[in-house]
């Protein structure tokens, strides 16, 4: 008997018994959909944090009151200190060499409007140099100028989600006026489509200069001051320079990070979450294989007569398990490809809600577990079987 | 139909010299069977007869290469198979032997024509020849129009002539059937005694294995074993002709008129 005859027989034998063959495939495709899915989406997350933090460039440090535990990976650390305030920004720009700009920024969150329409995004306060510092790009329109953030306008930049919820029938928002809070603002511009990230809808953001800002939540405070350093090699000169300069004012309590060790801290907490993934991924390979595993033993005394009536026959050993390393092979390698288009179409599907990204070694390794436990109790049985006499394999019970 | 005498007077197909089988069962050993001593010839239609414990099965399995016996030799066309390999004995029960068991043991989920081309697939015929010659098989036991029938499709009755059908597709030197009336009713019984006589008349040598006297009265000899040895072995005197019986059971329906009918 040849190849080509086993593979005839194994699929006969699989289409005999179509539940089985689905269920045990159902095993393989779970087991291989949620890993891929999970640790696409983990490995997604990182990915887009990890862009938008580069995104800003190597060259700008991040500084923030207080005093920060980078090792810990926490934001929670710190001593007593007062937030920035724009006179801070002032100073430090006045006091630095060698660098392009001093971006203030603050945030708030409130209620835009458009006539009946009205959004919650995410309130940004920049000043005309916060472009330089951003990863955005204006699908239309302008940025603020230095005249407009200085005199604290009334104008805004809407994120692509905003843009899409208070203008769903106007095809060009420049020039409309929104209310955000009660107070009137005036379109200048949009930015692209960017996608969410683990500090939520970067899309869903208004961007204003931050005096507005600072009159709609009327609070002088600043969160953080980007500094935009001219040249890469001065950057660890200027991180000195800035603690250096704020010193007087601010004692210890100030800390700089550059883009490594902000990317750093974001690596940190998003291992933990990958690894979170990871588990549940591991679990559901296990739960899968289980199942696979629980439908090959199930159908073992069936199978065992099976193999009995095949060898009184006339079945030798050698046709008995090719049949069954076939059967195995073929349903563990078409419930792995299923299940690799299932993971690949939910993450693709998933990919609006939270970034996703296919790793080939999560691909790999749900693929070769599965089939592996697939092969083995699909084989390891049939082999046991087709040892004994045929007369005790008919007699199974 | 071949007479006793005559058929006692062929060719040996079949030879069993002083076999015996011990079981171990919880540490105690049990003697199936004693030193049995056998010749099948060829053309025969050959009845063992015993009571369920007798080892009649056991000697039916070992007649097959089914199962090793303890010592002893069994010899088929010729050859000693005792000390064949496995794969050796796989090619000996499927060009030489056809089973028919009590429980039909037909591939569940699988049409009837699938079932009678496996033996055939093991022995490397072609696809079409193999249908053919299943088909031809259908034919013969009356089945013909139930090609794609699964076993839960059919009754007691056809899933055994489906066996039968299996057991003669490879054109064997010997069927043996071990209580192939065990699980059937009376009538559908005596067709399937029918269908053994009929194959014996076309030439193939017969094994039934019965605990039941009327049936062991289909064949032309009887081996009575008792106790894992042979009792008694002689030729049956009033042997039973299924087809009569079956005129006699009265043919119920137009459709068992019409498939008597077209016997030959």
């Amino acid at each position: 008997m040849n190849l080509i005859e086993s593979f005839r027989i194994a699929i006969r034998a699989l289409l005999a018994n179509k539940v089985r063959s689905l269920l045990t495939m159902l095993g393989v495709i779970i087991g291989v959909s949620a890993v891929i899915l999970l640790v696409a989406i983990g490995a997604g997350v990182q990915g887009e944090v990890t862009s938008t933090i580069e995104g800003l460039g190597s060259n700008v440090l991040f500084v923030f009151p207080g005093v920060m535990d980078q090792g810990g990976g926490g934001f929670g650390g710190g001593g007593i200190s007062r937030p920035f305030t724009m006179e801070d920004v002032q100073y430090l720009q006045l006091r630095l060499d060698n660098v392009d700009a001093v971006v203030p920024m603050a945030q708030s969150s409130g209620t835009a409007k458009f006539r009946s329409a009205s959004v919650h995004p995410t309130i940004m306060g920049t000043t005309e140099q916060g472009r330089l510092v951003t990863s955005a790009t204006l699908g239309g329109g302008r940025f603020y100028n230095r005249s407009e953030a200085d005199a604290a306008a009334r104008v805004a930049i809407i994120g692509y989600t905003v843009k899409e919820r208070l203008f769903p029938n106007v095809a060009d928002p420049i020039g409309q006026v929104i209310t955000i809070d009660g107070q009137r603002f005036t379109v200048i511009g949009w930015l692209e489509k960017q996608g969410g990230s683990l500090s939520g809808d970067q899309d869903n953001q208004i961007s204003v200069p931050i005096g507005a800002l600072q009159r709609l939540t009327a609070s002088d405070r600043i969160a953080i001051m980007l500094v935009k350093v001219t040249s890469i090699n001065d950057v660890d000169l200027v991180r000195a320079q800035i603690k250096r300069v704020l010193a007087p004012r601010f004692g210890d309590q100030i800390t700089v990070f550059s883009q490594d060790q902000t990317l750093g801290i974001f690596n940190a907490l998003l291992g933990t979450l990958t690894v979170m993934l990871a588990g549940i991924a591991g679990i559901s390979l296990l739960v899968g294989g289980i199942g696979i595993m629980n439908i090959m033993l199930v159908s073992v005394s069936e199978r065992t007569r099976e193999i009995g009536i095949r060898k009184a026959v006339g079945a030798r050993t050698y046709d008995i398990l090719s049949q069954f390393v076939i059967e195995a092979v073929m349903l563990s390698v078409t419930g792995g490809v299923v299940g690799i288009l299932f993971g690949a179409l939910g993450a693709t599907a998933l990919s609006s809600l939270v970034p996703t990204s296919i790793t080939p070694w999560a691909v790999g390794i749900a693929f070769f577990f599965s089939a592996g436990v697939g092969v083995f109790f699909g084989v390891y049985p049939a082999w046991k079987a087709s040892q004994l006499d045929p007369i005790v394999a008919l007699r199974y019970e | 139909m071949t007479t006793p005498e005559a058929a006692t007077q062929g060719r040996s197909v079949l030879q069993v010299l002083d076999v015996t089988k011990t079981y171990v069962l919880e540490g105690v050993e049990v003697h199936a069977l004693c030193g049995v001593s056998l010749d099948v010839r060829e053309g025969e239609m050959l009845s063992i007869m015993g009571p369920s414990g007798s080892g009649k099965s056991t000697l039916m399995h070992i007649v097959g290469l089914l199962d090793r016996p303890t010592s002893g030799q069994v010899i088929v066309e010729g050859q000693d198979v005792v000390g064949m390999s496995p794969n050796e004995l796989a090619a000996v029960r499927n060009k030489q032997i056809g089973f028919v068991f009590q429980s039909f043991n037909l591939l569940a989920r699988t049409g009837a024509q699938a079932n009678v081309e496996l033996p055939l697939v093991y022995s490397g015929v072609s696809g079409s020849e193999r249908a053919r010659r299943a088909r031809e098989a259908l034919d013969s036991v009356e089945l013909g129009d139930r090609l794609h029938h699964t076993p839960s499709q059919l009754s007691g009755g056809q899933q055994q002539r489906v066996a039968v059908a299996r057991a003669l597709v490879t054109d064997p030197a010997i069927v043996l059937a071990d209580e192939p009336t065990g699980n059937l009713d009376s009538r559908s019984g005596v067709e399937v005694m029918d269908l053994l006589q009929k194959l014996n008349a076309s030439g193939i040598t017969v094994v039934v294995v019965t605990h039941d006297a009327n049936v062991a009265r289909h064949g032309q000899r009887i081996v009575e074993l008792r106790d894992g040895r042979i009792v008694r072995d002689e030729a049956v005197a009033d042997r039973l002709n299924a087809r009569d019986e079956l005129v006699q059971l009265g043919m119920n329906t137009a459709a068992d008129a019409a498939s008597l009918g077209a016997r030959p």
